[in-house]
């Protein structure tokens, strides 16, 4: 049951990565890739009716974390506090600026509502790097199976970590080379002209920053974590997940080219999710690694909440997943195809 | 860490009632919202339509508020509250992970489809997507109110080996005794502080001689649909609210009433100041055995006064506490008065003309916001010093590992940002209204 629930936990935030994460990606690219009003608008437009719906998944994976398991949300909640208020406050300042910006026609308002927007958009994606970082590099965790960490220290690992030490801004850096891409292939899926020939070429600039990023951090991950690979000599099948993020990467370069924009984003998708499965399935049964003594790690054992519970969660949260799958196809649907702007004014 | 403490409360007593001002006007407008497009589809009438489509601009505003200051109280269990997550987790997880799944995705989605999809949806098509924002807003409020009605009065759980309660039954969750009234008179008051906001621009358009005929519409709308639960407010909800504490939680009856000794036939308060040094209530005005009326229906039954139990039981702000229950109960009342005088007048057609009453209503619409968060006030003041009531105290369920320094730069982070977020948020409602409903007419 904790591994089921282990499995929905990782499920629910990849869902968030991927779907948050192209919104998030055009708001990375949104001062490169619009100049006018219009083009800005545009790529407003594209994610306009999706982006609440999509961060919503980060809501429900944080609700579904704390009740399967209470110590893990906790633990790393508290411990993480100062990077987690302030990635509330910059969800805060971008969910503003998407929608504040159109009600007033002045350009300073609109051009600052757009800076926010973009800059929130970039630290976060470096910001939820740094955090799988974190959860895959380990925190100084008590008996009792709290920490707490400073923003950052000497930037070493050792022997005081903080937030952001060179391995997690290089995770950083990882995840934000890959929003960006993923961001520039959605726009390129939903736009045409100028804007859509700008953020193709986005994307073939920031894939390359994926690959080398990326490289150098699984070198990384071997040199200070390597039981990370521990699963997949016992369990072979684990495989599957690398090979299903190395098949994006193939497909990104692959598609930008080709100009065939929606493979080319589908791509993205299987790269991020591989490369998550691929760090949840190495972490298991860990959830998060202590560095002060190994026995003080919490592990899906013993930060779960008591079986009935999960029991009957399980039933409620099929039939919720049934119900918002739904909405999604629906929404996606009803928007599907590429924005414009003469068609519908966008929105009220 | 008494330090800590006392800035883990201010936080979250600030940013959750910050919060409400925001879900309170998005419940009550989606009730209301529906109810234009009712009209609009039953009658075929245009206005009602862009009556609906004007009140969707400020309900999207409004959403985007509620939405952003929302997020940060799913995570702030966690953050500031990590010894109570991890002891009351495996139960109130539960409600709070389903209002994720059952409500913010339906209400997220379909906001979406409102807003941006009345051409691609058909009128038909586009009431559906109003309802089920209006749906999705009152299961949110749902499982929020049962949340916190578990912390007043925890049921269905069993504490387990390591000192945490586990859930034992679900629908012993749902059906808490105490969630059903709280649930109704929380929405209530939700569509109370709507009714308020129509009618006061309503009133606006009337008094400024602009917009007359959605004057007039807001202005009856907000009257009819007012007084149906500005009385509903009191009775049978408040009412019951009432009795819940007094049969449930005696201490904090005691203290929201002013009534520091037990006694046969108490007294009502109305107007008094409780003087915690002398232990009794100043200046009180009172109307006699009206209070063991009201709770045992019975003039002579006893009520429990505060002397009655030990003073570490005691609410630790009893004049406070005192205080807020008297404003809302207060407001309440004028409420009631308010909207049955503007009835009287919408009934013999003087309403639209009776600039004095116009004002009033104009006027009147921060009260029902005051009154709500009063509410609050009592029920959470009123649990003190439990976090969940009987079980767990507020002072042990703090994070071990978040000092005081830390928890006051992020209080004061908030206050800042929610600062600014409050003018621009004014600004531009302001602004919508002063643009008015005919700009979002499709003729435009
Ligand atoms: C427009 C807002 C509004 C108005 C006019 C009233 N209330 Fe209220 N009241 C609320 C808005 C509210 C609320 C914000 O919705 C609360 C907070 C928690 C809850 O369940 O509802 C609340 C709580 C609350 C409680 C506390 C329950 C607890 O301790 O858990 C009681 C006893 C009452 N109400 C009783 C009344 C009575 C007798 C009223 C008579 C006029 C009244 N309320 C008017
Ligand atoms: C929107 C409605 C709510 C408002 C306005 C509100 C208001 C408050 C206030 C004023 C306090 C401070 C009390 C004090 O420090 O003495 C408080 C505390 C608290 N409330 Fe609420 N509350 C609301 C809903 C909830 C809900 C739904 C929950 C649970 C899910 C909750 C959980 C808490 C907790 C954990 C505290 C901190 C501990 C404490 O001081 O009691 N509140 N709330
Ligand atoms: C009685 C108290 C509360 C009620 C009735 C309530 C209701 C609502 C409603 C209706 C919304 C929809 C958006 C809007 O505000 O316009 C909302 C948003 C939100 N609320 Fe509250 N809320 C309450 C308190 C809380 C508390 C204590 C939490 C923390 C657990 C919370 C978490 C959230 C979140 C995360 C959102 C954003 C949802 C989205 O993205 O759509 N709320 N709330």
């Amino acid at each position: 049951m904790e591994i089921l629930w282990f499995i929905i936990v990782a499920f629910m935030l990849t869902m968030y990565v991927v779907l948050d994460g192209f919104d998030l990606g055009a708001g990375i690219i949104h001062l490169l890739v619009a100049k006018s009003d219009d083009e800005r608008r545009l790529v407003l437009n594209s994610i306009g009716p999706l982006w609440d719906g999509n961060e919503v998944w980060i809501l429900a994976a944080g609700g579904t974390l704390y009740f399967a398991f209470p110590l893990l949300y906790a633990s790393s909640f508290s411990g993480f506090y100062l990077p987690l208020i302030i990635v509330l406050w910059l969800l805060m300042l971008r969910g503003l600026g998407i929608e504040f910006r159109q009600h007033i026609h002045n350009t300073m308002w609109k051009t600052f509502w757009d800076v926010v927007f973009s800059v929130a958009s970039i630290l976060l994606a470096i910001f939820f790097g740094a955090a799988l970082g974190n959860v895959v590099r380990g925190v100084p965790l008590n008996r009792e199976g709290y920490f707490f960490e400073p923003l950052w220290t000497t930037f070493t690992i050792v022997p005081e970590s903080g937030i952001l030490d060179w391995f997690t801004t290089l995770m950083g850096l990882v995840a934000l080379f890959t929003l960006t891409t993923h961001g520039a292939n959605y726009v390129a899926m939903k736009t045409e002209g100028e804007v859509q020939s700008r953020a193709r070429s986005i994307a073939s600039k920031a894939s390359w920053g994926v690959v080398l990023t990326w490289v150098i951090s699984l070198l990384a991950v071997t040199a200070i974590h390597p039981e990370l690979w521990n699963n997949f000599s016992s369990y072979a099948w684990g495989y599957v997940f690398p090979v299903i993020g190395i098949l994006g990467i193939v497909g990104m370069f692959y598609y930008n080219p080709r100009k065939e924009d929606g493979k080319a984003f589908l791509s993205s998708t299987l790269f991020i999710a591989g490369m998550l499965a691929t760090t949840a399935f190495g972490l298991f049964p860990t959830v998060l690694p202590a560095s002060t003594d190994p026995n003080f790690s919490l592990t899906v054992y013993n930060v779960s909440a008591k079986s009935y519970g999960l029991s009957v969660g399980l039933v409620w949260w099929i039939l919720g997943i049934i119900l918002a799958s739904g909405y999604f196809i629906f929404i996606y649907r009803t928007f599907r195809g590429k924005v414009t702007l003469t068609a519908e004014g966008g929105g009220y | 860490m008494q330090d800590a403490f006392l800035m883990d409360r201010l936080q979250f007593a600030f940013t959750v009632s910050y919060h409400y001002l925001f879900p309170q006007l998005t419940m009550g407008l989606g009730l209301l919202i529906v109810i234009l497009k009712w009209i609009a589809m039953r009658r075929n009438n245009e206005r009602y339509n862009t009556a609906a489509r004007f009140w969707a601009k400020i309900f999207a505003i409004n959403f985007a508020v509620g939405v952003v200051t929302g997020i940060p109280m799913e995570f702030q269990f966690g953050t500031n509250w990590a010894k109570f997550s991890t002891f009351a987790g495996g139960v109130i997880g539960q409600t709070l992970a389903m209002e994720g799944v059952f409500a913010f995705f339906l209400e997220s989605s379909f906001l979406g489809l409102f807003l941006f999809g009345e051409k691609k949806l058909g009128q038909r098509g586009h009431f559906v997507s109003a309802f089920l924002v209006f749906l999705g807003s009152w299961i949110s409020g749902f499982f929020i109110v049962a949340t916190d009605a578990w912390m007043q009065h925890p049921v269905a759980y069993a504490v387990d080996a390591a000192g945490n309660v586990q859930l034992q039954s679900f629908w012993g969750l749902i059906f808490n005794p105490w969630v059903g009234w709280q649930y109704v008179h929380t929405m209530a008051g939700a569509v109370v502080t709507a009714s308020f906001v129509m009618a006061s621009v309503g009133a606006y358009y009337l008094l400024a001689h602009r917009e007359e005929e959605y004057g007039k519409i807001f202005v009856r709308l907000g009257v009819v649909i007012g007084i149906i639960f500005s009385f509903f407010m009191a009775f049978p909800s408040g009412d019951a609210q009432g009795k819940n504490v007094a049969y449930n939680q005696p201490v904090t009856l005691a203290a929201m009433e002013g009534l520091f000794q037990t006694k046969e036939g108490a007294e009502l308060i109305f107007i008094g100041q409780p003087d915690m040094d002398k232990l009794k209530l100043d200046n009180p005005l009172y109307a006699p055995k009206l209070l063991s009326f009201l709770t045992y229906y019975r003039w002579e039954a006893e009520v429990k006064g505060l002397d009655a139990f030990k003073r570490e039981f005691w609410p630790d702000n009893i004049p406070l506490l005192y205080y807020s229950y008297h404003i809302m109960v207060g407001l309440g009342t004028i409420f009631i008065a308010v909207m049955v005088i503007s009835i009287l007048l919408l009934w013999k057609r003087k309403l639209y003309a009776a600039r004095w009453m116009l004002w009033i209503l104009l006027l009147s619409f921060p009260f029902p916001f005051i009154a709500n968060t009063a509410g609050w006030m009592t029920a959470e003041l009123g649990r003190q010093p439990w976090l969940v009531y009987g079980l767990m105290r507020t002072a042990d369920g703090i994070s071990p590992t978040v000092s005081a320094g830390n928890s006051l730069f992020t209080l004061l982070g908030f206050l800042g940002m929610y600062f600014v977020i409050g003018v621009l948020y004014l600004f531009l409602v302001i602004k919508e209204i002063n643009h008015g409903p005919e700009a979002a007419s499709i003729h435009h």
